[in-house]
């Protein structure tokens, strides 16, 4: 019981993780079994949303800390303490990978038009009733 | 203390997201779903990452919401409205007890906010500390997005280029 008590802190300590695993399972669940393309598409976004948003999560530190952009005080003095900024590096991986998204989100939604052109639906069931 | 000013954001956030899930009608569905995209951007500048945050207010909220909208604009009224559906046993059964695992496994992951989490100690304070001298710029992200990692920008742009000839092929009027 002890031990239960124990995760259940743990968990409720990092309130960024269960926003991120709520979001996560929810847009999952959309993307699998939701028959509308373009809702498919939505469930997507919010789950590549999802991980970049625990990845920066990451980066966070303690609230001296500030926005990895040097200050002149510490440039010109040339002593720069680490702790005192947010970490860059996973900035600039969510930045790559948030470009990356919206290229796969708009070659997906070309695919839809391309397939609503030739069918006239954007729901799955209706598209594979046309295809027999 | 820094949970404050963050949980609520966190509740718009869940709420936004909810939003975009349940509405009926995808046109607003969308909508709801850039607002989102701007909470987001708002938590990213809350917790320090000001450059994704302007990432996600220009290209996610901005440019993903219009390719949405240019869409949808090309359906018909009566196929942007969705009928709801009845949630399948084992999706009921399953998702849940998935979220119930990964929140078990919250005690193994760093502590929030914390300096000596395994991300900021091996190579990142040496971008905080050698980068203006190596590359004389004050944002790190830029110099190491630009400079240290300058051939993953450019294959990334390799990556656009090629989603936008895929979007050209598409959507081509005149493909028999």
């Amino acid at each position: 019981m002890t031990e239960l008590i124990e995760h259940v802190e743990a968990a409720i300590q990092r309130p960024n993780f269960i926003a991120f695993v709520i979001l996560f399972l929810w847009g999952f669940y959309i993307m699998v079994t939701h028959p509308n393309m373009v809702k498919k598409l939505v469930g997507m976004y919010l789950v590549q949303t999802s991980v970049i948003f625990l990845l920066v999560t990451v980066s966070a530190k303690d609230h001296p800390a500030t926005v990895p952009i040097l200050r002149d005080v510490d440039i010109e003095s040339g002593q720069i303490d680490p702790t005192e900024y947010a970490n860059p590096l996973p900035h600039v991986l969510t930045l790559t990978a948030i470009v990356v998204q919206v290229a796969t989100l708009g070659v997906s939604l070309a695919l839809v038009t391309a397939i609503y052109r030739r069918f006239g639906s954007l729901d799955e069931n209706e598209v594979l009733k046309k295809i027999e | 203390m820094i949970f404050s000013f963050e949980i609520p954001l966190l509740i718009l956030l869940l709420l936004t997201a909810a939003g975009a899930i349940i509405v009926k009608d995808l046109i607003s569905a969308v909508l709801i779903l850039g607002s989102y995209s701007f909470v987001l951007a708002l938590v990213w500048a809350w917790l320090g990452a000001v450059d994704v945050a302007f990432v996600e207010a220009v290209v996610g909220a901005g440019l993903a919401t219009v390719f949405f909208l240019l869409t949808l604009f090309n359906a018909s009224p009566k196929d942007t409205e969705i009928r709801r559906q009845p949630v399948p046993f084992i999706a009921f059964l399953g998702l849940p007890m998935l979220g119930l695992l990964l929140l078990f496994a919250a005690e193994d992951l760093p502590e929030f906010s914390d300096p000596k989490s395994p991300a900021s100690v091996h190579v990142s304070p040496e971008y905080l500390e050698q980068s203006y001298q190596k590359t004389d710029t004050e944002n790190v992200v830029t110099s190491v997005l630009m400079d240290y990692r300058g051939f993953d920008t450019l294959i990334e742009t390799a990556v656009i280029f090629t989603a936008g000839i895929a979007c050209a092929l598409l959507l081509r009027r005149d493909s028999k």
